[in-house]
């Protein structure tokens, strides 16, 4: 009923019984005229920068990039709320004809004034790139008139694919590191890159971290000030967690100010602890911290775990479909629904890499899908094909879900519950639960016509 | 800031200092060229408007087993997709030709004959919505030159009709977007033929649950009609049973190609009057007389269209109509002292601040800003006529953007805000009431169920409106009656 394009089945792999990973076609471009869900350059850069809180975000060229992206992110502030506005140059058919660069230097200067930002980041849409606008130009300007940094973010939509835009994104930020005071950074001190506070996450790491003794310097970009990017070439570790995303960022530091990092997930209480004892066992030179570590571990699991059982009981068994943005949190998902019991029978990813996919086939068991830069009738296709309970995807992959009455779970940036972290496990497996389990699914058509089903809700 | 100062930069002091005059009216300050409202900023910051190419999609999701394809970028049609997911809840599938850099050099003529013939592979759609994007218009992609390219090469894979629409976001707002879509399918569509006695409706864009009110009427009055578009079934469906590669329903294609052979066709939305619509181009190819009404909500706008279909139809209301009308007004009664004076906000398309800013003026309410992120110039004169009884010091204002609404809404004193959910942050900080309506509502579910449109659709946002009133003032009541 429905087939595969076929370029794309290079990008699809089903894991064969015993037999070593195959390597899997990825990191392309969509192909034309399938709806990919991905976005694109633009909507990488913009993500990633988004949490900056007191920074000014606009958008040069026309209206609709910046609308949609106004507030998108559930990226919460502790401070300041700038970041939830959505400012654009909006640019009309005169600008288009004549360049928009003096009208995105009146809105520099005009919003700069008026809010006063700690910095200013420009994000260049389609068609800036061909109508020749100097942004850098405008930038320089701007930022001598106004005394912040004002930024350009090369992120025209067309050229290249979301991961492009995450790279233009560390390139923009890049460039605030190194500028800012690391006086009073103690020796046991860390950046947390790829976070973004979704639902206050990082609030409860940067609670983990400080119980354990290790200082946070700045997480970026959840709950992110300019003054912290500024100076977190004092830390001395960066924990990198969505990897497809600030690996760069991490790259760059490494090489310039010499500070190491390393892939952690906060998702699910393996990648969680794991992620603890790594930091503990790069300032292995203070042994208290690996205790703190170990007692920290110890005292969530046990708050959590009798609850996460109960949760365990009603999920034996079920089968989950997994389409997420990054890879790497694919990982931490399909080990924390193995903790509940759950079997993962899709997984797939928008923007994972070839290593990231050999790493699913192993983690996976036999017959599981993987999947790169998937579509709707695909994962339609195979939700139907391994007949699945649950869906974890973002918004967009929601109705699929819903109208072939299989359960569904934001683990997108959409999210307003903490999954990462401890406490997180438990609102995954609360989610998880409240999304299979209701009584409304006898109601759906494709599980109306099951007996069995009935009885089992 | 006065009147006369020009400064480049303003500063917070300076904003901070614009002094409301009389009601609420701010002072003027320097017109700035080709603008035809004063700003402060040369941003726009929160826009009350989409990008011309949502509207496009949306209608073309409003024909029967039509895939919308935007020839551009990939994220034009990730980002409308999650627009519109958002809103209707729905599947929204939206193709892409999905550009490169080698595309944007050198023309996307070769990624749209992949894109197409991979859209007619995976998805059998009977029709192809094909949109530009600013990037496409950017570079000068001609359209009509790459279907018949397209043709040339794949004549015989080219399995169902293409239609194309130019929509560049930097050239008006989704809606403007919607109506090009509809403009283009009638004129790409459209066929001359014997008059079938039958109308054409082109609603704009509206509710699910509207398009099935219009539909229930035009039929009660005993009249063949074609609805364009039509998504009350495709954008507000079932569950499936089967999987369903484009949801069921829409505008039939022949319906469509018969909109050359009706009798007339009605268009809603004043500030069309001076645009080239569908009704203008079936007017100007088939002599098919165009009906122009206000969008019809409240009271005297559904008069008037229902009215209209009883001269089209030579029949009297039926009387379930009439009845909904007399029940609607017997509650307006039961209701008046709950609401008069209260003073509203109305933003939105246009058309929609039109008809709801009538329907307040009807029932009491002053509305006190009347603001669109559209610029048809019509807007005020639209509003004067379809709300006679709007006070001559209400403010209107083309062009208006969201943090325009949230600095003057405070000197307003308004009691509530009526549109779309994404004015829910103004009316937080302001704690008042935001009756949700029109599109998008991101943050309730039911938005494609609104009604807003004829007796029963008022009857609805009246009640609503009166209830979020009743509710503040027992929520505020110290003693919290149990009889309001």
């Amino acid at each position: 009923m429905i087939d595969l394009l076929p370029e794309r089945q290079p990008q699809v792999v089903r894991k064969a019984d015993g037999a070593p990973a195959a390597d899997m076609a990825c990191g392309k471009a969509s192909a034309a005229g399938s709806v990919s869900q991905r976005a694109c350059v633009f909507c990488g850069s913009r993500v990633v920068l988004y949490p900056i809180s007191d920074a000014l975000h606009i958008v040069h060229g026309p209206i609709g990039c910046a609308a949609y992206t106004w507030d998108i992110r559930g990226a919460l502030s502790s401070g300041p709320q700038l970041h939830r506005n959505s400012f654009s140059t909006d640019l009309q058919e005169m600008d288009v004809i004549f360049g928009g660069e003096k009208k995105l230097e009146a809105a520099l200067l005009e919003l700069i004034a008026h809010y006063k930002p700690q910095a200013a980041f420009i994000y260049s849409t389609c068609i800036v790139g061909l109508i020749g606008d100097d942004v850098s130009a405008v930038c320089k300007r701007v930022a001598e008139k106004t005394g912040i940094p004002v930024l350009p973010v090369h992120s025209e939509g067309f050229k290249g694919t979301k991961k492009d835009g995450y790279r233009a994104a560390c390139e923009a930020v890049y460039k605030l590191v190194g500028t800012g005071d690391t006086a009073g950074i103690g020796p046991h001190s860390i950046n947390i890159l790829g976070e973004f506070n979704l639902a206050g996450e990082t609030w409860i790491l940067r609670d983990y971290y400080k119980r354990l003794g290790i200082e946070v310097v700045a997480c970026i970009t959840g709950d992110s000030r300019i003054a912290d990017i500024r100076r977190c070439h004092g830390a001395k570790l960066n924990l990198v967690q969505c990897s497809g995303s600030m690996t760069h960022l991490a790259k760059m530091m490494e090489r310039e100010h010499q500070i190491p990092f390393k892939r952690v997930s906060y998702f699910g209480i393996e990648d969680m602890s794991a992620a603890l004892y790594d930091a503990a066992k790069f300032f292995g030179d203070d042994p208290a911290i690996m205790l703190r570590a170990q007692q920290l571990v110890r005292e969530e699991i046990t708050a959590i775990y009798p609850e996460l059982q109960r949760y365990k009981q009603k999920l034996v068994g079920k089968r989950a479909a997994i389409y997420v943005g990054g890879a790497f949190k694919a990982f931490s998902l399909v080990r924390a629904l193995r903790l509940l019991g759950m079997e993962t029978a899709v997984v797939g990813s928008q923007t994972g890499d070839m290593e990231d996919y050999r790493q699913l086939q192993e983690i996976s068991d036999p017959g599981t899908i993987i999947v790169d830069d998937s579509n709707p009738l695909e994962l339609a296709k195979f939700c139907l094909e391994k007949d699945v309970d649950l869906f974890i995807g973002g918004v967009k992959e929601r109705p699929i879900a819903y109208k072939l009455g299989i359960g569904f779970c934001d683990h997108n940036h959409e999210r307003k519950e903490p999954l990462a972290g401890f406490v997180g496990m438990l609102n995954f497996a609360k989610e998880v639960y409240a999304s299979v389990a209701s009584p409304v699914w006898q109601f759906a058509p494709r599980r109306a016509n099951r007996v069995d089903e009935v009885s089992r809700a | 800031m006065t009147a006369t100062s020009h400064l480049h930069v303003i500063s917070r002091e300076d904003t901070d200092a614009i002094v409301p005059v009389g009601h609420g009216l701010v002072v003027p300050p320097p017109m700035e060229e080709e603008e035809p409202r004063s700003k402060h900023f040369s941003s726009t910051r929160n826009a009350c408007k989409l990008c011309t190419p949502l509207g496009a999609c949306l209608v073309f999701r409003g024909v029967e087993g039509c895939i919308p394809f935007l020839h551009g970028s990939q994220g034009c049609s990730t980002y409308i997709r999650r627009y519109l997911i958002s809103h209707f809840r729905e599947p929204m599938d939206i193709a892409s030709s999905n550009f490169h850099e080698e595309s944007a050099i050198f023309g996307g003529s070769g990624n749209f004959q992949k894109g197409v013939l991979n859209v007619l592979r995976q998805y059998q759609p009977q029709l192809i919505g094909a949109a530009t994007t600013c990037l496409a218009e950017t570079i000068g992609e001609d359209m009509p030159r790459l279907l018949h390219d397209l043709r040339e090469k794949h004549g015989d894979s080219i399995t169902a009709p293409i239609v194309t629409v130019s929509t560049a976001s930097y050239r008006g707002t989704h809606i403007d977007g919607f109506h090009a879509a509809v403009k283009a399918l009638v004129e790409q569509l459209g066929q001359p033929g014997e008059k079938t006695g039958a109308v054409n409706l082109f609603p704009g864009m509206v509710s699910a649950a509207d398009l099935r009110l219009m539909k229930e009427i035009l039929a009660d009055f005993g009249l063949h009609y074609t609805l364009l578009p039509d998504y009350s079934e495709t954008m507000d469906g079932e569950t499936w049973s089967e999987y369903e590669k484009l949801q069921s329903g829409g505008t039939p294609l022949a319906a469509i190609a018969g909109t050359g052979a009706a009798k007339a066709s009605i268009e809603f939305g004043r500030t069309l009057a001076g645009a080239e619509t569908a009704g203008t181009s079936l007017q100007k190819k088939f002599n098919v007389p165009r009906l122009m009404t206000g969008l019809p909500i409240g009271i005297r706008e559904s008069d008037a269209f229902f009215a209209l279909l009883a001269g089209l139809s030579g029949h009297e209301t039926p009387v379930k109509y009439s009845r909904e009308r007399g029940r609607l007004v017997d509650s307006l009664i039961d209701g008046h002292k709950y609401v008069f004076e209260k003073r509203a906000i109305v933003y939105g398309e246009e058309d929609l601040v039109v008809g709801l800013a009538s329907f307040l003026c009807e029932i009491g309410v002053t509305p006190v800003l009347c603001a669109s992120g559209g610029r048809s110039r019509l807007l005020e004169t639209a509003l004067r006529e379809a709300a006679p009884l709007l006070p001559a010091e209400s403010i209107v204002k083309e062009g208006f953007d969201f943090a325009e609404i949230a600095e003057l809404a405070p000197s307003l004193k308004p009691d509530f805000l009526i549109g779309s959910s994404k004015g829910s942050q103004i009316a937080r900080a302001l704690r008042i009431p935001l009756i949700r309506a029109g599109f998008p509502i991101h943050d309730r579910i039911g938005g494609q169920r609104v009604a807003h449109l004829g007796y029963r659709g008022a009857q609805e946002l009246y009640d609503r409106i009166v209830n979020a009133m009743l509710e503040v003032k027992q929520d505020s009541s110290e003693v919290g009656y149990a009889y309001l």
